[in-house]
């Protein structure tokens, strides 16, 4: 099979598990609605009023769209991550990306962005201002001549992580609290009620970022073979470090300015189907956009269901979930590409 | 005749070094591979052989001098293009992402169509003649890191002829080897060479390897050219002791009347 056709069947069925995800999530929730009436409803056959088309159409749809952009984009942050490093444990939240991110948003917060698209725009202007300032520190703190060591990446990603989120708490301590309602649900990471204006700037943004990975998929595969075999197959390996980094940090801001810093999608997804799939960027960013949406999705809708009426913060189930799952990846596979 | 690759009084000097040490440096270094030539790199440790291919490769730019490769400069060729006609084997690849052999293959064509987002069907096509070249066909869908070094190390090599260079820079090229394979890789080398012209610049510690296929022979010392010429010209006592600083006896190979070098050890024995 050629890797067009490959590539084909692999998005054909994440779509499909994508599409099928989005339904359910469509029909549960503190108000139940039946499969028909959401289908009339989507189909704009339904009562042109009433509750359940508030419910579906303004409260449930734009909350899936932003899941599912916030996955997305976080899994492929997560891959652009990793192959960048040359390091599978590398992601957004454990690099102190999404830190240095969250930092960034609050700061705007805090100055006052205005209204509908400006403040959305400025919110993510400040939140990839934000990531990649800290992953440029990272990357000085933990890069040496023989590339990025394991362990150093990690500690830097944790020692950034928390340097940022004093900042935030020294923020937040000096500032009115009313000035930042809601902000200690946000940066547990969760998706709440999202604006056209934002759905807007959150779709453009998270579509430039996957199109500076992706674009650069083939030659990211190739620095697999280190920064001087990559140069000697003609790749301009800086080039393409950079647009991965700049796609990676814009992919990591855009979603913590509207979702907050949601932590592990970027490590869970990009394993999962690296295990699945192989390790070609090809294959392996579109399969993490795709299903990245898809878990989060899964989650997020699980979040708002599983204590109803309340709601837990989706960024605590993926932690539940990404916690373990790193303590395995450390523990099995790291060991062995590591001295 | 335009040479393959020419060295024309190249410069170079590494920025920063261990502490203490002059940084190291190549003073004005020029040779030059004919077409269809196995030349052989040899010299002690930091003579500057690695720095010769990473020049060579343009992952390093000279501070003087030029660099020729089919009589255009290395500099204004650009990287995609050297990469269609040079392709080093390095000792090894990192570990890491487990891609499989053919997948490793494939990204030799890279520079032949470097905007394409997949291989076409004549890449691939290519990547397994190239594989069956070097006896890796069998382990296609394998990880890289299942395999043996010696294996590996075959894979690296279909890699670079899957790139269908003029000029393969070989380092180490049976550092990973066995006996056996070491046979295969001399044959290999040799048919490549003979069938398709294909230049070589082998760069090796093995001096009975380099002198049993190279045409001639360039040694280096301290990042200047020491001498070049046939094997028994360059393979001289006199001028390895000096060089390499210890002992050494030189023969000739019994049956392919090559000269070879076997260290005299310091206890006399």
């Amino acid at each position: 099979m050629t890797g067009g056709a490959r590539l084909a069947w692999v998005c054909g069925g994440l779509l499909t598990l994508l599409v099928a995800v989005a339904f359910g999530s469509l029909l549960v929730g503190a108000a139940p609605v039946a499969p028909g009436a959401v289908l009339d409803l989507l189909t704009g056959r339904g009562p042109a009023g009433g509750t359940e088309r508030t419910v579906v159409l303004s409260i449930r749809l734009p909350r899936i769209a932003a899941a599912m952009l916030a996955g997305g984009a976080l899994a492929v942050a997560g891959a652009g991550f990793q192959a960048l490093t040359r390091n599978p444990l590398a992601e957004p939240s454990i690099l102190g990306v999404s830190g240095g991110a969250a930092f960034g948003v609050v700061l705007a917060q805090v100055s006052g962005m205005g209204q509908g698209v400006v403040e959305a725009l400025g919110l993510t202007a400040f939140g990839f201002t934000g990531a990649a300032a800290a992953g440029a520190a990272v990357y000085l703190i933990a890069s040496s001549a023989a590339g990025f060591p394991v362990h150093t990446l990690l500690l830097a990603g944790v020692i950034v992580g928390i340097f940022f989120s004093a900042a935030i708490t020294v923020l937040i301590s000096i500032v009115d609290a009313n000035r930042l309602g809601g902000v200690i649900h946000w940066l547990l990471g969760s998706i709440g009620p999202i604006a056209p204006s934002q759905l807007l700037v959150f779709t453009l943004a998270t579509a430039a970022g996957v199109w500076l990975v992706l674009g650069q998929a083939r030659a990211l595969n190739l620095l697999a073979l280190g920064e001087e075999g990559a140069l000697e197959l003609g790749v301009d390996a800086l080039r393409v470090k950079r647009r991965i980094f700049v796609g990676a940090a814009l992919l990591t801001g855009t979603v913590v300015a509207f979702v907050g810093p949601i932590g592990f999608i970027g490590l869970i997804v990009p394993q999962i189907f690296r295990m699945l799939l192989g390790p070609d960027n090809r294959v392996l960013v579109p399969a993490a956009l795709l299903g990245g949406g898809a878990f989060l999705l899964a989650a997020d809708t699980l979040a708002r269901t599983v204590v109803a009426p309340a709601e837990l913060s989706v960024g605590v189930l993926t932690s539940f979930c990404g916690a373990p799952f790193f303590i395995w990846l450390l523990r099995s596979r790291v060991a062995r590409v590591t001295p | 005749m335009t040479a393959l690759a020419e060295f024309k009084g190249v410069s170079f000097a590494y920025r920063e070094s261990a502490k203490g040490r002059p940084p190291f440096s190549l003073r004005e270094l020029s040779f030059a591979l004919a077409p269809g030539e196995v030349l052989g790199l040899i010299g002690p440790n930091a003579a500057g052989k690695t720095t010769v291919i990473r020049l060579l490769s343009r992952v390093l730019h000279p501070s003087g001098g030029v660099i020729l490769i089919d009589g255009e400069s290395v500099e204004s060729l650009g990287r995609v293009a050297v990469a269609r006609r040079i392709a080093v084997v390095p000792q090894d690849v990192p570990q890491g992402f487990p891609y499989t052999v053919e997948q490793l293959v494939l990204m030799g064509r890279f520079p032949h169509a470097p905007a394409r987002f997949f291989e076409s069907r004549e890449d691939l096509r290519i990547a397994r003649d190239a594989m069956a070249l070097t006896g890796v066909e069998a382990l296609a869908v394998e990880p890289l890191d299942r395999l043996s070094g010696g294996e590996r190390q075959r894979v690296v090599l279909a890699r670079a002829l899957a790139q269908q260079p003029r000029l393969l820079v070989l380092d180490e090229p049976t550092a990973h080897l066995d006996l056996r394979y070491q046979a295969e890789c001399v044959a290999l080398l040799r048919r490549l060479n003979r069938d398709q012209g294909l230049g070589i610049l082998l760069v090796s510690h093995d001096l009975n390897l380099a002198a049993e296929v190279s045409d001639r022979l360039l040694l280096l010392a301290g990042g200047a050219a020491v001498k070049l010429g046939t094997p028994d010209d360059v393979l001289q006592e006199s001028l390895l002791e000096t060089v390499y600083g210890c002992r050494v006896v030189v023969d000739k190979h019994p049956a392919t009347r090559r000269p070879t070098v076997s260290v005299l050890w310091p206890d006399g024995r």
